[in-house]
């Protein structure tokens, strides 16, 4: 039994090395820290994790078969629960109900890594099933990590931004009607306790991870309520965080403080639409989307899918896709799950596989397919 | 009235049309500012559109130029009858003014082609007449420069210097009635940068201006200079953003606390005005191809009304090649390589307008560099888009480049090409010789001696 003043004494203890844990730049570093409730684990039976895998459409199935094959050869712990939904109209009734399957799934699980689902432009399609999932599991905060990988010569060096955006409201509302013939509205939906929301996980990610600065993107000086009441939330959050630096951006501003010295941003937050802009932008200064990872979490679900979100339809079926986004988003799905030794193997093969240069796809300047460049990092796994 | 152009006309003939109509043609000199030739600073030919008057009794009639208007408005109907409204090229004399013409009743078949010339050109001694907006903070400077160089290079420009500073009026904001009067009568303005009041319940003074004159497109050019060295060489984008209504259109409340809707307004109006210009600017300028950038894939309605708006335009554009691209590609692909960008007139809804134009104007080195139009159905002004740097105003620090090329810009939608020509290859010279540049190029040089070097290259 326990004195109170030991107690005390105890408890300043755990505080202590707490704070140590966090300070710690390798401990943090390492691991995402997500997963601690037991209430929020994900599905796991006899050791085996069971995650939901959505290859979506367009380039998805090939590089979805190569996350297969490379986490096999890795005999990584997990078990994939796939679920074929299609966003393409190929009059197929069924794909609104893989779409609730999708959604159950990922439900049960907590847990998926996903392609991106095609949308159609016309009017009469369906909503963007993207867009709904992310909605339906409340998966608020997208995180796309846009980082040069090392050998990979583009046009600009040293970047290494992390663009956290709003997933839920904002533009993507949906809401939208005609008053009369030929006038549209469209709302834009701006809530505090969203935008509160998005900027405790921000502050959190760039204290989590080591970084210095968040920026809020914002465009307060146009629409003062909306974005007024998003870059007002962030800076009030930000108050919380004292060691964090902020600072906010319009988004005109940042857009173009992007393309000629990204070096200055360090982790970003924002509403819905700025975050499609600006992760596209990112992608673009790093070199392209087919290396690009990211996620969606949510408080329960955590949903890994490459970061640009890209179909690429013109490509599909054509052994020319790059998996690399989608290995590196399953191999950041590893560590938030605490199988660091699995994601660190995969990740080091992939990122040597570029920087030697003799396997590359085509979008990265090189000739291999899909199935070659999975071929190296499969040979190069062997040698790690 | 030339065989060509009725022989032109005959295949789309009047009997598609309502059979009461008759078309009866004139060569006017192009009413620039509604049909909007407005070429890139770059570009040297001249573009004389031919104007269809669509009249019940068979006459066109020209009255001056405040039935323009009138004339303007029968150009995109009688342009739908007729599937297309021809528009020939033609090199002209440069740097002639014209002064209105066109009395009530004058009826073109008496007339010579080109003699019929109608203009809203404000003219004064020999010298058109342009409102100058000098701007806050660094604007007097810059301006100054503007001035010097364009007496240097004897351009026929009459500076007419007018002040905007803000005025409350039953609780809105509005510029003084003098500013109005004068970009009104001269229908050519050039501005500086203004700061806009923080805090004083003002609408920026930006948006103010572009609702008084209804300026709905805003042509943002981008092109690499040669001498500032960027991670990308050989951009060239242009850029057409619509200006009246989208995400800006000022539709916002709180529905309770802590949510808000903010609405975005897309009209079936503003989307084909911005669109039709954008398909005739490209057109004029010789850059054959346009696309429409949307996120209609997630904005349905929205943008699909824009999209289809797009689609419907560039069906009376039948030679200018049109696709449509998603927001996230056109934002992925111009980082990535703009180059491909280089061929294409984007035109887009007024958020997407205002990133794009930004993050084009840094691919190349930011907004000291890239000039900006504004264009409504009478008034064209010309703008420099950065802010008015009250930090360094009056240290003589600033980098007139970007009214500069906006004045090039003006010059150029005037009709004076020598002069626009002569003055842009003076700038690009010093630019390029890289001796006499300002200090956010990298420079030591003061404003007045980047100006007097550029009147040297002159």
């Amino acid at each position: 039994m326990f004195s109170r003043s030991s107690q005390r004494a105890t408890q300043a203890m755990l505080r202590s090395s707490q704070s140590q844990c966090r300070t710690n730049p390798s401990m943090a570093a390492r691991s995402y820290a997500t997963v601690n409730a037991d209430i929020f684990k994900p599905t796991k039976f006899g050791g085996k994790y069971t995650v939901t895998l959505i290859p979506g459409d367009g380039i998805g199935a090939e590089v979805s078969e190569s996350v297969k094959t490379i986490f096999r050869a890795d005999n990584v712990p997990v078990e994939w629960e796939q679920v074929d939904v299609s966003g393409v109209d190929t009059g197929n009734k069924h794909s609104e109900e893989l779409f609730r399957e999708s959604i159950a799934s990922l439900k049960r699980n907590k847990l998926g890594l996903k392609g991106i689902l095609h949308t159609p432009v016309e009017r009469s399609g369906h909503q963007s099933f993207n867009v709904a999932l992310r909605q339906e599991l409340d998966i608020y905060a997208s995180i796309v990590l846009i980082k040069n990988i090392p050998g990979y010569e583009t046009r600009h060096k040293n970047v290494d931004l992390c663009i956290i955006r709003e997933n839920t409201e904002g533009e993507y509302s949906g809401l939208e009607h005609q008053s009369v013939p030929g006038v549209v509205e469209s709302l834009k939906i701006i809530t505090r306790a969203k935008s509160e929301r998005i900027a405790k996980f921000a502050f959190s990610f760039a204290l989590a991870n080591n970084r210095r600065k968040v920026t809020c993107i914002h465009k307060a000086n146009i629409m003062k309520l909306a974005d007024g009441l998003f870059r007002n939330t962030v800076k009030k959050v930000g108050e919380e965080y004292p060691t964090i630096e902020t600072n906010d951006m319009i988004v005109d501003n940042a857009s173009m403080q992007c393309v000629s010295r990204p070096q200055q941003f360090d982790v970003m937050v924002m509403p819905n639409l700025y975050g499609g802009i600006l992760s596209n932008i990112g992608a673009g200064l790093v070199g392209g989307p087919g290396i690009v990872p990211g996620c969606n979490m949510g408080r329960e679900v955590a949903v890994f899918e490459p970061g640009c979100r890209h179909v690429g339809l013109d490509i599909k079926g054509k052994d020319q896709a790059n998996p690399t986004a989608l290995i590196l988003s399953g191999s950041m799905m590893l560590r938030h799950l605490g199988l660091d030794d699995h994601a660190n193997r995969i990740s080091k093969a992939v990122y040597d596989v570029i920087a030697e240069n003799k396997t590359r796809t085509r979008d990265m300047g090189g000739n291999a397919t899909t199935h070659e460049f999975t071929r190296a990092i499969l040979d190069k796994m062997e040698t790690l | 009235m030339p065989d060509s152009a009725s022989g032109m006309h005959k295949p789309h003939g009047a009997g598609a049309s309502r059979a009461s109509f008759k078309f009866c043609f004139a060569f006017a000199h192009v009413n620039r500012l509604n049909l909007a030739l407005l070429p890139t600073y770059t570009t040297h030919t001249r573009s004389i559109a031919l104007q269809v008057i669509v009249q019940d009794d068979g006459r066109s009639v020209f009255r001056g130029a405040r039935a323009q208007e009138r004339a303007s408005s029968t150009v995109p109907a009688a342009s739908l009858r007729t599937g297309c409204l021809k528009i020939i090229l033609r090199n002209t004399r440069e740097g002639e003014g014209r002064d209105v013409q066109g009395s009530e009743g004058q009826r073109c078949e008496e007339e010579g082609p080109f003699d019929n010339q109608v203009s809203m050109l404000n003219r004064c001694q020999g010298k058109y007449m342009v409102t100058l907006i000098e701007g806050d903070g660094i604007g007097p400077e810059i301006s100054q420069s503007v001035k010097d160089i364009f007496s240097a290079a004897s351009a026929p420009i009459k500076w007419e210097s007018v002040d905007v500073t803000p005025t409350l009026k039953d609780g809105k904001t509005v510029i003084p009635d003098a500013a109005i009067a004068s970009v009104t009568r001269n229908s050519i303005a050039l501005k500086g940068p203004l700061a806009t009041p923080v805090g004083k319940g003002h609408v920026s003074l930006n948006l103010t201006l572009r609702r008084t004159f209804g300026l709905f497109a805003n042509v943002r050019p981008c092109k690499s200079i040669q001498g500032y060295k960027t991670p990308y060489d050989n951009v060239d984008t242009v850029l057409i953003r619509e200006n009246t209504e989208g995400e800006y259109s000022g539709i916002e409340h709180v529905v309770v606390d802590g949510v808000v809707q903010s609405i975005k307004l897309i009209t079936r109006e503003a989307s084909e005005r911005v669109l039709r210009y954008a398909f005739q600017y490209a057109r004029d300028v010789g850059r054959n191809k346009v696309r429409a950038v949307h996120k209609a894939t997630i904005m349905k309605m929205s943008d699909g009304l824009f999209l289809s708006c797009a689609r419907k335009i560039s069906k009376e554009f039948p030679d200018v090649e049109f696709d449509a691209e998603l927001l996230d590609n056109a934002c992925l692909k111009i980082v990535s390589d703009p180059t491909p960008y280089n061929d294409k007139v984007l035109v887009m809804p007024n958020l997407y307008g205002d990133i794009l134009s930004d993050m084009c104007a840094g691919l190349i080195g930011g907004l000291g560099l890239t000039p900006s139009g504004n264009i409504s159905k009478d008034v064209a002004i010309f703008e420099a888009v950065h802010g008015s740097a009250p930090d360094i105003a009056g240290k003589a620090l600033a980098n007139p480049t970007a009214l500069l090329l906006s004045s090039i810009m003006m010059l150029q939608h005037m009709g004076l090409y020598e002069h626009a020509e002569k003055i842009q290859n003076a700038i690009f010279k010093v630019l390029a010789e890289g001796k006499t540049i300002t200090g956010d190029l990298g420079g030591k040089a003061k404003t007045h001696e980047y100006a007097d070097a550029v009147i040297k290259a002159l």
